[in-house]
């Protein structure tokens, strides 16, 4: 059965399109046939990450409108065969993402895959909106700073009103995946600690990946996080992040402590 | 010139809410004027002195036919306070305004005979269909639970009492309850309790670090607010006009 995954955050740059690919990289790991769709139509940005941008054809604009049949419009990642990437288009807007064409899409991906991870883009508007409206999964993009940590909010306010699944009556299972921590920083009092977060937010703790060069790295190289140096901190936060998506129950870690707090941080699940 | 504030008091505002009369003419126009002539002929004075809403929600009309239905009303000293459920394209300056967000309320009795009670001291006689106690009394001490946090960008209104929240209220988060607001948990956004007037409203929280407080139209921002309090289980009530508070352990 095919689930849903939307990566959202309300703010910008604080790690969606990131954490995307290596979430993705990391569940087609696992051998689970796996597509990250870019909704930021008119900013896309995930081909790039994916290291794909150049072989981009056709989009999910495309498809919506019928220019193109969905499988001409997917790209198969070249180092991982169970990942695929359905790019946004960068000449449209928003606009051109109809609910019914989105739901069309989906419809149509869940057929062929048992992970289908959207990349929101930044916002509350249509773009976002319609990325988490067929989600089951949501995994909000959080930095440990007010600002993100406000708008994350707002964001899990819309996901408990505007999703399928709310107007059905269920819920979206949530989780938070705390981005750029940096525990020096934290323990100094520049930053949020991992425990005001979650208190603020309180829903359940699925990743703190660490501030790191890495990341930056991965970017440039067109490269997953997850792929590119599967032993780099960042990595190995994001495949434990994705074990536990796939309901595994991985121990908690904050990346720089040096203490081990393994069990203390075992089971730090918010209400 | 520049203005000077010389009394630095701030400004009162308050909500109230009005039982309003609403019309909902029927086609054809005329023959509903003739059905409404009727009823005035039968109750004289019946729309004076109230607050009249009419609804065209259900009515196929444009614009320079509302402006004429205005003006016959009028002439029948029905005096429209606003209108609900029009498109925006139907309004003109001068018109009254555009209304919504109203909640249904029992059927008001229409005097059969003609009116014995003196204009102006006459009472709205709300009486629900199926008359039963129950209502009026649950009406003086209504309340709702929210049993999750209220997330920055969501309001929660409920002017007929209480809202109790079990969780947070998130920065960006607003409560506006008609009587007291209970939270269990930490309060980070605005609450206003007794917005319809009722200055024996309450503030209680778990723990204080709201943006914004008002009760019954007196308001204290974060500044405000003393630093002792901050972080603390809380409790704030309206001694004239202003707002006193306390910790509760």
């Amino acid at each position: 059965m095919a689930k849903v995954i939307v990566v959202t955050s309300g703010k910008g740059g604080v790690g969606k399109t990131t954490s995307t690919a290596a979430l993705g990289a990391a569940l087609a790991q696992r051998n689970e046939k796996t597509v990250v769709v870019d909704f930021d139509v008119g900013l896309r940005n995930l081909d790039l990450v994916m290291g794909a941008e150049r072989r981009v054809v056709y989009d999910i604009v495309n498809v919506i409108q019928g220019d193109a049949k969905l499988p001409q419009a997917l790209i198969r990642d070249k180092r991982l065969d169970t990942l695929f990437l359905l790019p946004a288009s960068q000449t449209r807007d928003k606009d051109s993402l109809t609910p019914e064409g989105v739901e069309k899409v989906m419809t149509e991906l869940k057929k062929h895959f048992d992970w289908i991870i959207c990349d929101s883009p930044a916002g509350i508007e249509r773009g976002a909106t319609l990325a988490m409206r067929h989600a089951d999964i949501a995994v909000i993009v959080t930095n440990p700073e007010v600002s993100s940590v406000r708008d994350s909010d707002r964001i899990i306010g819309l996901l408990d009103a505007k999703t399928e699944r709310a107007e059905r009556g269920e819920r979206v299972e949530k989780h938070l995946l705390l981005t750029r921590y940096d525990q020096a920083r934290a323990e100094r009092g520049d930053m949020l600690k991992v425990d005001d977060v979650l208190e603020i937010l309180s829903i359940p703790l699925v990743g703190i990946v660490p501030e790191s060069t890495d990341v930056l790295k991965a970017s440039n190289l067109g490269a997953p996080v997850t792929l590119a140096d599967n032993r780099s901190a960042p990595a190995l936060a994001y495949l434990d992040a994705a074990r536990r998506i796939a309901g595994e129950t991985v121990p908690m870690t904050i990346p720089g402590e040096r203490r081990g707090l393994l069990g203390k941080l075992f089971g730090r699940r918010a209400a | 010139m520049t203005k000077v504030l010389t009394d630095t008091r701030s400004i009162r505002i308050k909500g109230r809410s009005f039982l309003a009369l609403v019309l909902s003419p029927e086609p054809p126009l005329d023959a509903w004027l003739t059905r409404l002539d009727d009823l005035a002929s039968r109750s004289a004075g019946f729309f004076l002195g109230r607050p009249v809403v009419l609804d065209v929600a259900d009515l196929e009309i444009d614009r320079a036919e509302l402006k004429k239905l205005i003006d016959e009303l009028g002439k029948r000293n029905v005096r429209i306070m606003g209108i609900e459920g029009g498109r925006p394209s139907l309004f003109e300056p001068g018109m009254p305004p555009a209304m919504k967000g109203g909640r249904p309320a029992p059927d008001i009795e229409i005097p059969d005979g003609p009116s014995i009670e003196p204009v102006g001291t006459a009472s709205p006689k709300a009486t629900a269909p199926d008359v039963s106690a129950e209502p009026q009394a649950a009406r003086g001490m209504s309340s709702i639970v929210i049993r999750e946090p209220v997330r920055s960008g969501q309001s929660v209104i409920f002017p007929e009492g209480d809202v109790t929240v079990v969780g947070s209220v998130a920065s960006g988060a607003e409560i506006i309850a008609g009587g007291s607001v209970h939270v269990y948990g930490t309060l980070r956004g605005r609450a206003l309790a007794g917005s319809v007037g009722n200055a024996s409203a309450r503030i209680f929280c778990r723990r204080l670090e709201a943006e914004l407080l008002a009760i019954d139209g007196v308001y204290k921002t974060a500044e405000d607010m003393a630093p002792n309090l901050r972080g603390q289980a809380v409790q704030l009530w309206l001694e004239g006009d202003s707002i006193m508070a306390e910790r509760l352990n």
